[in-house]
Order: structure tokens, then sequence, then C-alpha cells
């Protein structure tokens, strides 16, 4: 034991003799969490809309009012013909455009039907379909209350959104957010600090004294582990104080799941550092071959359900969608362990075999 | 000139020497490019639901089967009381619930008004919108179908008003084909996150190594030095690019209506701005760790205020600035703007222009920022 205590002291030292080194690890996760949890949002608004009005009169007025006074849209340009929208459209100044038909006011009067066309830059699929949506909505309700409408048989739904009822994104990226930045610096802090050690030559120093490899392993990850949590109750202060994201849950369960999740994160810095001949190599690893997964298949930006079958499946390697689930659970439904207990079983096992393939992969090197 | 020469090629000879490295730099964008194109879409593609109705009538009952007919919704469960709702929202085993009240028919049948409740499982955000909208349109139609079809009490049948004939038309992707929209912006991330890491760490290799004094002792110029560390990442990054380009267009057909040269001219100027950056965290760093991490931070940054995932307009005002400030941004807004709208010059050239200077820029700081003797 005391060989292994000298050792996890060793680390320590190493790890806080380096200032520059210790600021950039507390700090950029923080700064990430707090930059992003403003920034990356779905939210669509201001939308630049253009009006084709070829005969101005009081319904069409109205409409416009009504476009002009949702904070959703600004009326980038009204004209009276459609000449032009296509180059608007094509720099990007104009996202949307309606064309209204001519005599508006004298064809509702005439109990005529109204043609209306709505173009919308579809380019971005996801966001044209929200700008049409938001579109159609003024355009109805316009209708509706322009042309009396009698007694039309109508379903009034009533939509809650449950967990997230204002649909902030805040709420909703910042959970995936610190799964993000948790597993690409837990792994990546590991992944180098073992890759260094074998550049330098140390490794070899290490593995010829009577500590074990498995001992070595966890006596290199503990220091991380400790300022890995510490990064955590940052973010999550950050989350709670700055977002005002809600813990619904418990939160000696979320720290405790947390813990684990680093743990699985550095044993997966570990994995990819044993195969790893220098630290260029176990970078390249970390960095492009987690970031773009993480951030795709683990449900932080684009949901899980959303994936197309074979995908679905392929994320479940994946630690951060399962640690993802557990936060979101916790903070936002005020889930507990009994309806989370298989997503923690499975970080767990995933930890088990990252620890277990980790320490092989150091024995074998020295063979 | 010579000089430069010698040295991209001991760089080329260096990088292909490392045959992991050879391997790591061309495999994963491909294989991320070919998996991931997959993965990045909003698309909702069959909702799990849960039905609570209470009225269990002929009308009740035809809604739920609009709803499973319209292929978006899977009814999962059909329940009589809403006693299971929590816990079914809990645990993700259905994101939509419908309750239909009792006396729905009734009501209908007097009124010609009736209620019924939409509870969404909202913690994914965009999802839940656009499962709104699915749900909602139905409800519509089947109200539509009711009013025609539907025998009603005491009221009068009014004058028919014509409905709202509203034409959508989505341009330049009509097929809502998220690949089209996501390909070039994965594009972009791959030989981004690749090309910065390997300029990021390069110096500060060299440096730990102690093979950098060796190059600093030598007669060559600042100024050849940072070009020879340049140009062979930016030979790499384009024929990455290139790859990309190829994988998009032959495997998931993106659409290139504009002019390709305009798109190459952007990468050339845009590489020079990324790899230029980080051969600058490549000076100011002392460690490999060091520059990884402030390379992670850039490369964060750059990625996620980009526009590529969520939209730049979405941002809150200062965000938006920050993202003027992006190579990221300009470069995927020209390639979108080019290859799916088919720009020209004329309105992507302003922001080639502006990678082109920064691109500069940013090369004239690390060169002045390298320091030939050690303090």
């Amino acid at each position: 034991m005391r060989p292994f205590l000298g050792f996890v002291r060793k680390e320590t030292l190493h790890l806080l003799r380096d200032r520059q080194t210790l600021g950039i690890l507390l700090l950029f996760p923080v700064l990430q969490v707090l930059i992003f949890g403003f920034a990356v949002r779905t939210d669509v608004e201001d939308i630049a809309i253009a009006i084709v009005d070829p005969t101005p009169d009081v319904a069409t007025l109205e409409l416009r009012e009504r476009i002009a006074a949702s904070d959703r849209f600004h009326v980038a340009a009204v004209s009276t013909s459609a000449r032009g929208l296509d180059a608007r459209f094509r720099d990007g100044s104009v996202r949307q455009a309606l064309l209204l038909p001519t005599e508006v006011e004298r064809r509702i009067g005439r109990g005529d039907s109204l043609q209306l066309q709505l173009v919308t830059d579809g380019s971005d699929p996801n966001t044209g379909g929200i700008m049409q949506g938001y579109a159609t909505a003024i355009l109805d309700r316009w209708y509706r209350e322009v042309v009396p409408q009698g007694g039309t048989l109508r379903i009034e739904a009533r939509s809650r959104m449950r967990y997230n009822p204002t649909l902030e994104s805040a709420h909703l990226f910042v959970p995936g957010l610190v799964a993000f930045v948790l597993t690409i610096v837990s792994a990546l802090m590991t992944a180098i600090s073992i890759a260094r050690e074998k550049e330098t030559g140390t490794m070899e120093m290490l593995l010829v004294s009577p500590i074990r490899p498995t001992a070595i392993v966890a006596g290199k990850v503990i220091p991380y582990i400790v300022l890995g949590f510490v990064s955590v109750l940052l973010v999550l202060v950050a989350a709670r104080t700055v977002f005002e994201v809600p813990l619904r849950g418990n939160v000696v369960l979320l720290l405790a799941v947390s813990g684990l999740y680093i743990i699985t994160a550095l044993a997966l810095g570990i994995v990819i550092s044993t195969k790893a001949p220098n630290q260029r190599t176990a970078m390249i690893a970390a960095l492009a071959g987690l970031m773009l997964p993480t951030m795709i298949l683990s449900g932080f930006i684009f949901p899980i359900d959303s994936l197309p079958r074979p995908l679905q499946l392929l994320s479940y390697i994946v630690p951060a969608r399962w640690f993802l689930v557990i936060v979101r659970g916790i903070m936002l439904k005020g889930a507990g362990l009994a309806t989370l207990w298989q997503e923690t079983l499975v970080l767990v096992g995933m930890t088990l075999l990252f620890l277990a393939r980790g320490s092989r992969g150091l024995a074998i090197r020295l063979g | 000139m010579r000089t430069v020469f010698y040295l991209v090629r001991k760089e080329f000879l260096q990088i292909f020497r490392d045959r992991t490295t050879v391997f790591q730099i061309f495999l994963i964008p491909v294989v991320q490019l070919l998996v991931l194109s997959n993965a990045a879409t909003f698309d909702v593609k069959q909702v799990a639901m849960m039905v609570v109705d209470e009225d269990r009538t002929t009308v009740s009952a035809g809604l739920v089967q609009r709803l499973e007919a319209g292929r978006q919704f899977r009814v999962l469960r059909y329940e009589p009381t809403d006693a299971g709702v929590d816990h079914a929202l809990l645990d993700r085993e259905v994101t939509a619930v419908l309750h239909i009240p009792r006396r729905f028919e009734e009501d209908l049948v007097r009124r010609g008004r009736a209620p019924v409740q939409l509870i969404l499982n909202s913690e994914e955000g965009a999802t839940a919108g656009i499962v709104q909208s699915y749900a909602l349109s139905i409800l519509a139609a089947y109200s539509a179908e009711l009013d025609r079809t539907l025998p009603r009490l005491g009221v009068p049948r009014t004058v028919r008003v014509s409905p709202l004939d509203l034409r959508t038309q989505r341009r330049f992707n009509p097929t809502r084909n998220y690949k089209h929209w996501m390909v070039p912006a994965l594009m972009v991330s791959l030989t981004t996150i690749i090309g910065l890491l390997l300029t990021a760490q390069n110096i500060t290799r060299e440096n730990e190594l102690g093979t950098l004094e060796q190059l600093n002792v030598t007669p060559m110029t600042k100024i050849q030095f940072i070009a020879a560390k340049l140009i062979p990442f930016w030979l790499l990054s384009l024929v990455i690019f290139t790859i990309g380009l190829a994988i998009g267009k032959l495997v998931f057909g993106i659409p290139m209506r504009g002019n390709l040269l305009i798109v190459y001219l952007a990468a050339m100027a845009y590489l020079v701005v990324v790899l230029g950056l980080g051969l600058w965290i490549s000076t100011i760093t002392r460690t490999q760790q060091q520059a990884m991490f402030v390379a992670f931070f850039v490369i964060m940054i750059f990625l996620l205020m980009s526009g590529l995932f969520t939209p730049v307009d979405s941002m809150p005002r200062w965000a938006q600035w920050v993202a003027e400030a992006n190579p990221v941004k300009h470069f995927v807004a020209v390639m979108r703007a080019v290859l799916v709208r088919g720009a020209g010059l004329e309105t992507v050239g302003r922001p080639i222009l502006g990678l082109g200077v920064a691109g500069l820029g940013v090369l004239a700081l690390a060169v002045t920022r390298y320091r030939k003797s050690v303090a």
C-alpha cells in the first residue's frame, strides 16, 4: 500500500506543479458550459420574411401588422411583385417569403377561396420546418379572425410540454454539455498523461518498479478523478445558478453518477493510451476519434430517436449516451435510481471493461 | 525557397513514417463522415405514443385510428385511465401522451367543441415541437372530417366557409434531406479537427523533444520555418477535404449547384486560417498536453458557435458577433451557399476575401510569436 500511496503522491505533485495545465483543466469545462449554454440553441427567432402584396388593402395590412408584431419575424421587405426574390433567397438575406394574391379583401368578402403562397428556405430542414410552422400559425389565426368561421367543428388540443415547458434550449443542452465536456476532458487527460510517460521513456521505469501495472493505472487516474469531480461541481453550480437548469432529482445521486462517469471516461483514456505509442496518436484518437461521435451519437444535439436503426445500435457503445439519459433524467425529470438503474449498470459494466482492457494492455507491453 | 522545400520534405517524411498517424488522419474522417452523416438529423421517425381514452366511443376510436394511420405515431399503449402516464414518460417508454377525456363525442355533437390533452416529453426540445405539429395537423384534419360527417345536435349548419388555401414550398431542399445540409458541415468539422490538432501539436512536440533547438540554430528565417510547417498540412488537409467532397457526392449525392472552383478557393483560404491558428497555438504552449487543451477549446468554440449544428440566428446577439469572427462559420456558410443554393462569387466573394485576410493575419501572428532564441 505504501509504494502505491507514494505513487499517487507523485502523480498529484505532477499535476499540481504544472499550474498552467491545472488552470486550463479546471477553467475550460466551466468556460465551455457557460459559453455554449448561452450560444447553443435551436429556437428560431428573428426570421427575415419578405411579403409580396400586389394590392395592399385593409386585410393585407392587418396581416402584415401581425407578422411584424410577432417577435419571431422581422419584415425584411414589402413589395408589389416577386421580382428580385430569387437573388435575396440565394444570398440568404431573406429566409421566407409570403406571396399574397391580388384583392385579398374583395375575395374574402365574396367568400372566394384565398390562395396564398409561402416559400421557405428549406436548406436546413429543421429550421425550415420550424419557420414554416410559425408562419402557418400566424396565417391560420389571421384567417380565422378575418373570415367568420361560424360553427365549424373543432377539436381543441391543449398541449403540455413535460419536463421543459418553455422548451428552453439551455435546459436541454447544459446536461448534454456536462456529459460532452467530461468525456473529452477526462479521456484526453489520462490518455495524454500515460502516453507522455511512454514517449519520454519514464513508463519503462515505472513498469520495472515493484508496483503492479494495475496499481500504476490506478495511481495515474486517482488525481484526475478528484480533478474531474471538482470540475463537475463547478459545471453543475454554473448550470444551476447561471442557467437555472432545474435539479428535480437527488443531488447525491447526481454527484455519485457523475463520479462514476468520470471513472468511465478516464478508463477509456487508459485504453486509448495503452494502444497509442506517442502523444500525437493518443490525442488524435481521443479528440478526433471521440469528439464528433460523442457530439452526434449521444443525443446531445440530435435526438437518439431520430437516428436510423443501425446507428441507434451503434450509439449503445457511446458512454456519453447513457450518462446523458441519466443526467437529463435526474435534473429535468426528477427520476431516481428506480428508473435509471439500467443506464447506471451499463456505465458500471463499461468502466469495468475499460479498466480490465487498460491494465492488461499495460501488462502485455512488458513482455 | 530550397530551404522551405527541404523542410517540407522532412515534415512529409515524418508524417508518413508514422503509420498509425497516417492511418488516423485518413481513416477517421472517412469513417466518421460515412457513419455520422446518417446520424446528424432532427427528423422524427416514429413517435411512441400512449393514448388515454376515457371516452371509448366511435369518435375517439376514430381519432386513434387516424393517428396510427399517419405512420408518424405508433400507439404503444391504449389505456382507459391516466394512471400509468407519469411512469411511461419518466421511463422514456413513450414520447407523447394523448388524453381524450370523458364525454368527448358528446361534447362534439352538442357543442361542436371538445378538448383533448397532448402531453409531450420535451426533454429533447426540438423533437417535442415537431411531434406537436404532427399531432396538431392530424387533429385538424380529423376535425374537418368530423365537421362534414358527424351529425350535430342543436347547432344549425352554418354557411360553408372555404378553408385557407395555403401552398407551402421549401426552397433548395424540398425533400428535406438532412444530408444535403449536414454532409458539408461534417466535412468541414473533420478537416478542421484534424488540421488544427496536427499543427497545434507540431511545434510543441519539437520543443518537447528538443529538436526545435536544432532547427533554431540553422540559418533559416522565421517565415521560412512557419511556411515549411504550414505547407505540408495545408496540402494534406486539402486532400482530406477532396476525399470528403468525393464521398459527399458519390455516397450521399449532395447537390453541387454552384462552381466547385469557388468552394476550393474558399477551402484554400480557410485552411490557411485554421492551420495558421494551430501553429500559433503551438508556439504559445509549452507542452503537448497544453497545446491539446487549447486546441480542443478552440475547436469546440469553432464548431459549436458556427451554425454547423444549431443555427447562428438562434444565438443571442453577442454570440452572433463572436460567430462573425469564426472562420468555420464563414466557410460553412460559403460551402452551403455554393453547393446547396448555387450562389456565385458575387454573394460569397466577401467572406472568401475575409478568410484570406484572416489567414494572412494569423500567419503574421504565428511568425512574430515564434522565437528562434531561447529566453
